[in-house]
Parts: C-alpha cells; sequence; structure tokens
C-alpha cells in the first residue's frame, strides 16, 4: 500500500496530545483562501511512500511518544484523500501501541472515512466555518460532509478536538460563531475546540505557486479577537484552551 | 563527633575525608512541588539592584576596572565587599566588585594584550619581573613545541589550545572547607606527604611530593584570606550560612588563583542542603533566610570575572566563566539526589532573573522526580537558562558524586581532573586528506606529504583512506602537543588551591576534542551517496566541490549517515587511545565547539557537503544548520546516537525552540519539554542545551542563524524552520507573532 506524501515533522507539539510524529498527505479537495499550503493541493504528487517503511520510521519516536503521551497524526492536505492508507497506516499503528489522530476537514464520504476511523482514537476536525454560504466561501466546497463527520463520530464516541481559524472579516461574525457554539453544545464527544488566529505565513507559497492570494489586505486576528472568540464557546459549554 | 556536625549521621566520613559519604547519609530527599520557595529578601532586592548597576557600567565601560600591577592570588588584594551591611555571602576576587585580577604565569603576553585593550597598561616593575626573572606556562610551551605542532596550530588545524591561558576545567572539592575546614585538609596533605617518603625518588614522586607541599601552603592562604574577612575557616562550618561562606571562599580562591577557561564549582547545591535542613529543623534558619542564602551566594557566582583578550572574547562571545554547579541526579541506591536546595538554586533564576552563570546543569534520570521534571521544564521555558545532562548514562562511568566540569565533562568530585584538550577540526583534516596534507587556504604543506586525489570526481573508498591516515597524523601530533601544554603547565602555573581539594591519587584524563563532525559525516555522505566534483585551483589544490543529487544528511534519523557519524568518533577516539599521555592520563574525547563554531568554520576552506569556504560549522554535535528537514527530534535521534563510551567527555547538542512551537498551553509545553528529555536520555543521548525563545532571540536569529538550528515555529498543522524564512518573512513572524496579533 502506497501513499503520496507531502512530508513528515518529527516533533509536532500542536496536532494532538504530547509529541507528535506528523504525516502531511499531499492532494486535497478544498481550497481555502487562508490555506497556509497550498503546495499540498495537488494529488498524486510528492513521494509514494508504503505503510511498511513509514512504520519503520515512526517506531524509532516511540520512546518520546511512551515519554510525552504523543503518537501519530496524520494531515495534509486532506489525509481522507487517500483513505485506504491511512486506515492501513492506522492499523498498524495500533498493532505497535501507537495512538493516532487524524486531521481532517471531514470531507470524505463516510463510507469512505469509516475504516480509517474504525483505527482512530482522535479526529481533530476542521471547522471552517458555520453558515452553508461562508463555508462554501472559505473553501469552495459545501459543508454537508463535515457536520456528517461530526455527528458520525459522536455516534461512535470518537474523541474529537474542534478547529477554527479565525479570519477577520470571513469567519469572525459573532453571530454564525455563535450559532456553531451552540450547535457543537450537542456533542458529547468533544474534548476540546481550539480557535487559531490567520496568519499569512503560507502566503509566499501561494505566489510561488503562481495562486492568487485574496487575503493581502486582510489583518491578522488580535489577541482581545481571538479571546472574545474563547469565551463565546466557553460559554457554550466548550473547553477551549 | 566534632560540635559543628552534632546531628549530622556518622560515617566512613568522620574518619577521613569522604563526601560522598556524607551526602549519602545526611541528605533528606525532596519529591514534592515547588510551592514552598521563598522569593527575594529585601536585602536580596537591594544588593542585587547596586550588583546590577555595576554590571550595566561594565557593560557599557567594556570591563569595570582592572588590576595592573599585582598578580592576582588569594592575599593579593585586601577585602572587597559591595555592600558590606547587606552581603550575607562575603568576597571578592580583588578589592573591588568586579574589577578583573592579571595572571600572568600562564603567558605575559596575553596579559598585556588585554590590559591594553581596554585601556590600561601594565606596571613596568611586573612586567619586568616575567619578562626577566619569572618564566610562565606560554613560555615553557613555546619552548618545547615542535615546527608541526607551531605549523599546526597556525591553520587552526588543532585549535583553542590552553597555551596561552590557563586550562581550567578543573574541580575543586569546595565542600570539603565546609565540612572539615582547613586544619582537618592540611592534616591530611601532611600525612600524604609521609607516604610520598617511597623507597625510590623518580622523576614523578619528586613531582608530587613539590606538588602537595605547595598545596598545604596554599591551604594556609586560603585560611589567611578568610581571616581578611574576619572569618576562622580553619575549623568546620557551624551552620547553613557558615556552609556557604565556606565553600564560597574555597571557590573563591580558586579564581583568585587561576583564571581557567572554565571555572566549575562542582555539585554543592545538595550538600549545602544538608546544613539547611538541620537549621531549618533547630529553628534557627527560615525559608526565606535560606533562599537569601542561596540568593546571595549565586550572586557572587554571577559576579565571577577574568581579564580576557578580544579575540578569547570574539571565540567565545560574551564573557563566560563556566561556573557550573551540577544539580539533582540519582543515587547509587535509587534515591533521586534532588533536595529543596536543587529547587532553591534553580529559583535564583526568578529571584535574581535570568543568567548565563552559573551554568545551571540538571543531571536528568528517568527516576527523577516528576515535579522535578516538570519544574526544570517550567523554568527552561521561562528562562532558557539550564542545560541537560544524562545521569543515567554517566553514572555507570563516574558513580553518584561526578560534577560537570566546563559544559559536558564528567569527572568524580574532588577524585579527577583533566588535562583540558580543546579540539582537533576535523573538517579540515578531510580537506588535508584531499589535497595531500596541505592547507586548503594557504596551499602551505602542513601535514606530511602524501599523495593528494586527483580524480575529478570524489572517491569514497580512496577519500576514506586517506582520511583515515591523516587522522593517525594528526592524532599524534595532537597528543604530543597537549602532553607539552601540559607538562608546562603543571610546571609554571600549577592549580595549588583546587588540587588541595582533591585526593592524594587521582584520575588524570587527557580531554582531547573534535569540531566539524557533522561537516565530516555530511561530506562523506555525500561522496559516498551523491557524486561530489573537485574544483581545482591553477596548482593542483582543491578549493572547492560540487555536488551533483542529493545525499543523506546528519540530522534526519537516518542510519546511512549517522552511523558515518558515530564511526568517524570511534575511529579518531581509537587512533587518540593508541598514544602516548602525558602523566598517563586516560585519553578521552568530546564532541564540542562551545560558540566557536563559528571561528573554526572561518579557518576552513570550502567542504564537499557543499560548505562554502568560511561558513560557520554546526555547534558541537548539532546537525548543520537547515539540512534536518524532518523536524527537531529526528535531529534529537541522530545525536543520540553518537557512542558515550568513545567520547567520554561529552556530547553537546544545542536545541532551540519557541514557546508556542512546544504546545499551546503551559502545562502542555511542559509536558512535551519533560517528554522530549525523557526520550532523548531515554535514547542515551548526552547533553542538550534548551532554548524557548522569544521576540528578542529571533531577532538575534535573523543575524547569527548558525546559532539557531532549529528555531522552528508551528502553527496547527504547520512549521517552519524559522532560518529558512526569507529576511521579510522572517521579519514578518516577528511581526505578526510578537505584535499581540496572534
Amino acid at each position: 500500500m502506497e501513499g503520496y506524501l507531502h512530508s513528515v515533522e518529527t516533533c509536532g507539539t500542536v496536532d494532538g496530545p504530547g509529541i507528535r510524529y506528523v504525516v502531511f498527505m499531499q492532494g486535497c479537495p478544498l481550497r481555502c483562501q487562508y490555506c497556509h499550503n497550498p503546495d499540498t493541493w495537488a494529488p498524486h504528487t510528492g513521494k509514494p511512500t508504503t505503510v511498511e517503511e513509514l512504520m519503520a520510521d515512526i517506531v524509532k519516536y516511540r520512546s518520546y511518544m511512551k515519554a510525552s503521551g504523543g503518537g501519530v497524526t496524520v494531515s495534509g492536505g486532506e489525509p481522507l484523500l487517500q483513505p485506504k492508507f491511512v486506515a492501513a497506516l492506522f492499523e498498524a499503528c495500533h498493532k505497535a501501541g501507537i495512538h493516532t489522530a487524524l486531521d481532517t476537514s471531514g470531507h470524505c464520504p463516510l463510507s469512505l472515512a469509516a475504516p480509517v476511523l474504525q483505527h482512530t482514537d482522535l479526529v481533530l476536525l476542521d471547522f471552517k466555518a458555520f453558515r452553508p454560504e461562508t463555508f462554501r466561501k472559505v473553501t469552495g466546497t459545501g459543508i454537508d460532509q463535515t457536520v456528517e463527520m461530526a455527528k458520525y463520530l459522536n455516534e461512535h464516541k470518537i474523541p474529537m478536538w474542534i478547529r477554527v481559524v479565525q479570519v477577520p472579516g470571513l469567519t469572525d461574525d459573532a453571530a454564525e460563531l455563535g450559532e456553531m457554539a451552540e450547535f457543537l453544545a450537542g456533542f458529547s464527544n468533544i474534548e476540546r475546540v481550539e480557535i487559531s488566529p490567520f496568519h499569512k505565513m503560507g502566503e509566499y507559497k501561494w505566489q510561488a505557486l503562481d495562486l492568487p492570494y485574496t487575503l493581502t489586505d486582510t489583518p491578522p486576528a488580535t489577541r482581545g479577537e481571538v479571546e472574545r472568540t474563547k469565551e463565546l464557546f466557553r460559554r457554550a459549554g466548550h473547553f477551549v484552551p | 563527633m566534632q560540635t559543628q556536625w552534632e546531628g549530622f549521621s556518622a560515617g566512613n566520613w568522620t574518619e577521613e575525608i569522604d563526601l560522598r559519604d556524607f551526602i549519602q547519609r545526611n541528605y533528606a530527599p525532596y519529591e514534592g512541588g515547588d510551592d514552598f520557595l521563598a522569593g527575594p529578601t529585601e536585602r536580596t532586592t537591594a544588593l542585587w539592584g547596586k550588583v546590577r548597576a555595576l554590571m550595566d557600567e561594565e557593560t557599557r565601560k567594556g570591563i569595570l576596572d582592572a588590576e595592573t600591577k599585582t598578580p592576582s592570588g588569594m592575599l593579593s588584594h585586601p577585602a572587597g565587599y559591595v555592600d558590606e551591611q547587606l552581603e550575607q555571602v562575603v568576597g571578592l576576587q580583588t578589592d573591588r566588585p568586579l574589577k578583573r585580577g592579571i595572571m600572568p604565569y600562564g603567558g605575559l603576553r596575553v596579559v598585556k594584550k588585554a590590559l591594553e585593550a581596554h585601556g590600561y597598561t601594565l606596571d613596568a616593575a611586573t612586567m619586568d619581573i616575567f619578562l626577566h626573572y619569572r618564566k610562565t606556562h606560554n613560555d615553557g610551551v613555546f619552548d618545547a613545541y615542535s615546527d608541526a605542532m607551531r605549523k599546526a596550530r597556525h591553520t587552526g588545524i588543532i585549535t583553542g589550545l590552553p597555551d596561552a591561558y590557563g586550562r581550567g576545567r578543573i574541580i575543586g572539592d569546595y565542600r570539603r572547607v565546609a565540612l572539615y575546614g582547613t586544619d582537618a585538609l592540611v592534616e591530611e596533605k601532611k600525612q600524604q606527604l609521609k607516604k610520598l617518603d617511597l623507597p625510590s625518588y623518580s622523576s614523578d614522586v619528586i613531582l608530587h611530593r613539590e606538588e602537595v607541599s605547595e598545596e598545604i601552603r596554599a591551604l594556609g592562604r586560603l585560611a589567611e584570606m578568610a581571616k581578611l574577612y574576619g572569618l576562622d575557616i580553619t575549623q568546620p562550618a557551624a551552620n547553613a550560612k557558615e556552609a556557604f561562606q565556606w565553600v564560597y571562599f574555597g571557590f573563591l580562591a580558586a579564581t583568585k588563583e587561576q583564571d581557567g577557561a572554565a571555572m566549575s564549582l562542582g555539585r554543592v547545591s545538595t550538600f549545602l542542603d544538608i546544613y539547611i535542613e538541620r537549621d531549618l529543623q533547630n529553628g534557627t534558619l527560615t525559608e526565606q533566610q535560606a533562599q537569601e542564602l542561596m540568593d546571595h551566594f549565586v550572586m557572587k557566582l554571577r559576579m565571577i570575572r577574568f581579564l580576557r583578550t578580544p579575540d578569547y572574547d570574539q571565540l567565545f562571545s560574551g564573557d563566560p566563566t563556566w561556573v557550573t554547579e551540577a544539580i539533582g541526579g540519582v543515587g547509587e541506591d535509587g534515591r533521586p539526589l534532588v533536595t529543596k536546595s536543587s529547587y532553591r538554586v534553580l529559583h535564583t533564576l526568578y529571584n535574581l532573573g535570568p543568567a548565563p552563570e552559573p551554568n545551571l546543569t540538571v543531571l536528568w534520570s528517568e527516576r527523577l522526580p516528576r515535579s522535578f521534571k516538570e519544574f526544570c521544564a517550567k523554568v527552561s521555558i521561562d528562562t532558557s537558562s539550564i542545560q541537560y545532562e544524562n545521569d543515567d548514562l554517566m553514572r555507570p562511568y563516574w558513580g553518584d558524586d561526578y560534577a560537570i566540569a566546563c559544559c559536558v565533562s564528567a569527572m568524580r568530585v574532588g577524585k579527577q581532573m583533566q588535562f583540558f584538550g580543546a579540539r582537533a577540526n576535523l573538517a579540515k583534516a578531510l580537506l588535508y586528506a584531499i589535497n595531500g596534507g596541505r592547507d586548503e587556504k594557504t596551499g602551505e604543506q602542513i601535514a606530511p606529504e602524501f599523495a593528494p586525489v586527483t580524480s575529478e570526481y570524489l572517491d569514497y573508498d580512496e577519500v576514506s583512506r586517506k582520511f583515515d591516515q591523516m587522522l593517525d597524523w594528526l592524532a599524534n601530533l595532537y597528543v604530543n602537543t597537549l602532553n607539552v601544554i601540559h607538562y608546562m603547565h603543571d610546571k609554571y602555573n600549577f592549580e595549588t588551591l583546587q588540587m588541595s581539594l582533591h585526593d592524594e591519587t587521582i584520575l588524570r584524563t587527557q580531554a582531547c576534542g573534535i569540531a566539524g563532525l557533522s561537516v565530516v559525516a555530511d561530506s562523506l555522505s555525500a561522496i559516498r551517496y551523491a557524486k561530489v566534483k573537485v574544483l581545482r585551483d591553477e596548482t593542483g589544490l582543491a578549493v572547492d566541490y560540487e555536488i551533483e543529487g542529493e545525499y543523506p544528511a546528519f540530522g534526519n534519523n537516518d542510519d546511512r549517515v549517522d552511523r558515518i557519524a558515530s564511526d568517524v568518533v570511534t575511529t579518531f577516539m581509537n587512533k587518540i587511545r593508541k598514544q602516548h599521555t602525558y602523566r598517563g592520563a586516560m585519553p578521552t574525547l568530546s564532541v564540542l565547539t562551545i560558540t566557536s563554531n563559528v571561528v573554526y568554520g572561518k579557518k576552513t576552506g570550502s567542504t564537499p557537503d557543499g560548505r562554502k569556504a568560511g561558513e560557520p560549522f554546526a555547534p558541537g554535535a548539532n546537525p548543520m544548520h537547515g539540512r534536518d528537514t524532518k523536524g527537531a527530534i529526528a535531529s534529537l535521534a541522530s545525536v543520540a546516537k553518537l557512542p558515550y563510551g568513545d567520547s567520554q567527555d561529552g556530547i553537546s547538542y544545542t536545541f532551540s525552540i519557541i514557546p508556542r512551537a512546544l504546545g499551546r498551553t503551559q502545562p502542555e509545553r511542559v509536558n512535551n519539554l519533560v517528554g522530549l528529555m525523557d526520550g532523548y536520555f531515554a535514547d542515551s543521548g548526552h547533553h542538550i542545551n534548551i532554548n524557548v525563545f522569544d521576540k528578542e532571540t529571533l531577532l538575534d536569529a535573523m543575524d547569527h542563524p548558525e546559532q539557531y538550528p532549529q528555531l522552528t515555529i508551528r502553527v496547527s498543522g504547520y512549521a517552519v524552520n524559522f532560518i529558512k524564512l526569507t529576511r521579510e518573512q522572517q521579519l514578518d513572524v516577528i511581526h505578526r507573532t510578537f505584535h499581540e496579533k496572534f
């Protein structure tokens, strides 16, 4: 089983608990305006790697994972574009006693995602927006699959961290964020909600790929703005670090 | 039992000098948290304010003041104070705070140059004495150096040699002064001298007898020095305050006699804790007072100064003294050696603010109490002021009462000393192998004339074979050079006071070192796994290289190249082992450059790994910056593979990270940093400097990227290696990260 990888990071500390081996998969169906990794969009490029090769590397880091309560996170791109590979990788991780986390937009039919989720200990689910029209504006696609994914995870009691990127003028409407917080309050599998401020660190990649970047004039979210959003989610009963 | 020892458990230490036995029988392991710690007292804040003002003035002026006439010694200057009313621990190196003494026994020229660089002139009579009547270490060395040694020193294939200044790296067991008092120590030395009345007076015996006699006089001067401050240290310390003072006097005396590059303190905090605990239980000391003693002691350690030349400062950047204190660790019986004073000494970084000195070194073990591990991680995150070394790795070699000389060199306290050997530049040696012994910068024939490589592309087997021959030559020349240096250092600049605080029979190590390990490993990897084309000048000298294809670089946890790096260490160590060493010293090796990796780089031409002439090496055992592409842990894993058994003088690794890249919240950062160290040390990594930087350091990193090879910025699912960004991007990151905008 081969997968297309963008890169790996052996010292992941913000994509799940503990120190994590993060696998960035190549290919993404979304076209988020604020994407900081547009170089991961194109599918079937990058380095083809087998599960066995990847596992041989992953197990070298077990002492760090064990000591910190970490594990493996698969991110991207959108990892669920290569569901068979990720399912096989997570199964191998579980056989080796390694915790697995999936960093996904949820943009994938459940029938394809289910075999992956069977071996997933934690899902980091991106909620790019809540109102369908905003979601489409941000990502170029619909929200339905993300919502279905959240419901499926709840039904199957798979722990979930919700991730929201706050982009001034795009995803920071207080009313919409409030609706999202209320909606998510009905889920019992959500362990935390992470609010990240928009940043422009990926802008140079858009330029390198000759892609039109629409947020050049958008300011980063201030600490105060982010704190207000965090409060909004906390009031709805969420744990927000 | 002496009255000063009341309340202590007796043992072998009451019969003979045995500090370890005293500690093991009397210390109180502490497994709790940091909630007991006390803030600075008013006296501490007032005194530190005065010291800070002096330090600020010093920063403005370069140095605050310097002696120009009287060579420094224990009795060279009258008592000096910062503020006699406030100081709980007294004693200065000269008569004024931060005034630098002169130590011409190492070499006169260095003293003269250093004074002149700061606008002072060496007294004519003093100069006359050391020019015409009193030979120095430096004079002796150059009398005995061969032409080959001079050449190797000149081109920088052997570099940083202690041939014109104090060798340092010797740790007196300053605790002995407090536990026994100087009278008992003198008595012990007198007994040694009697035992040394042997049937046959070989030169070794004569030398040893002379040294012990000098040590006896040094202990006398030490007591005299204390008397200048109105204190009698001929008897044991009777309480915590005296214990701090007696230990400090021992250390102070060493720094008045020697300006060694590294003047480590040893392992005193858990020893001092025993006195604090006794006083706390007697009700004669409060926690506030205990912390005050620690704060004042540390303040004094921060004030240690030596007169250095501008070259030296360029090499070591700043004004380092390496007053290294080893903290924590685990005893051979499995009990952690962590006490409340392990916390108190680290807490000085809050009470007095962060500082490079003393060089606080935590001896890490899997079995350290979790709460202490978390406290250390928190202090690292807050201050970037701690380094860590692997106690589980070193304990089998050095027991449980060793300390760290300089940065990474373990030695049993009072039972061991080292002949500091700086380092050989292995990257240059590789270039000599390719060029048949000619220097790549000057074209001069430095090593014996070997056949150079003449092919257009480098062949791995040929280069490896020639490199091996070159290392044979280098190891021999290097160790012989060190033999000259240490013979002369013993003869003209012997560390009488420091050695008086050692046992009679000591283990000496010949501490060799290497620089440029990752350059060599990557070069050999490039030759083996890619194609390396040689560019030669008109005289046939290989001056540059072109790489075709890719090669695995050290720092990515890739065995193909990591094994090359380990093999280079083992090979060179084995060649060192074959050499004759002065006084039968046991050869060891370090992979350590301190901050001189930049200067070594300047002196070295282009290398086959793609590094251009003059570009810095990576520090210590670090991978070359920008070549580790799999993140920090992969880099740690590569370094952890280097064999400590063949590098017993230490393997230094410098790790830099920004707070946000350690996790989102403080508890997560602490957990991840603890996990990072537990993982690294479980994989038998030896040493790690932990830097957790913020804005100011990022700005500095823009100007000195080689010092920040792994400065990482992660933002949900994405990581940036800071130094790989363009200048504009770096500015962007700094702007965004630090202006309340995240």
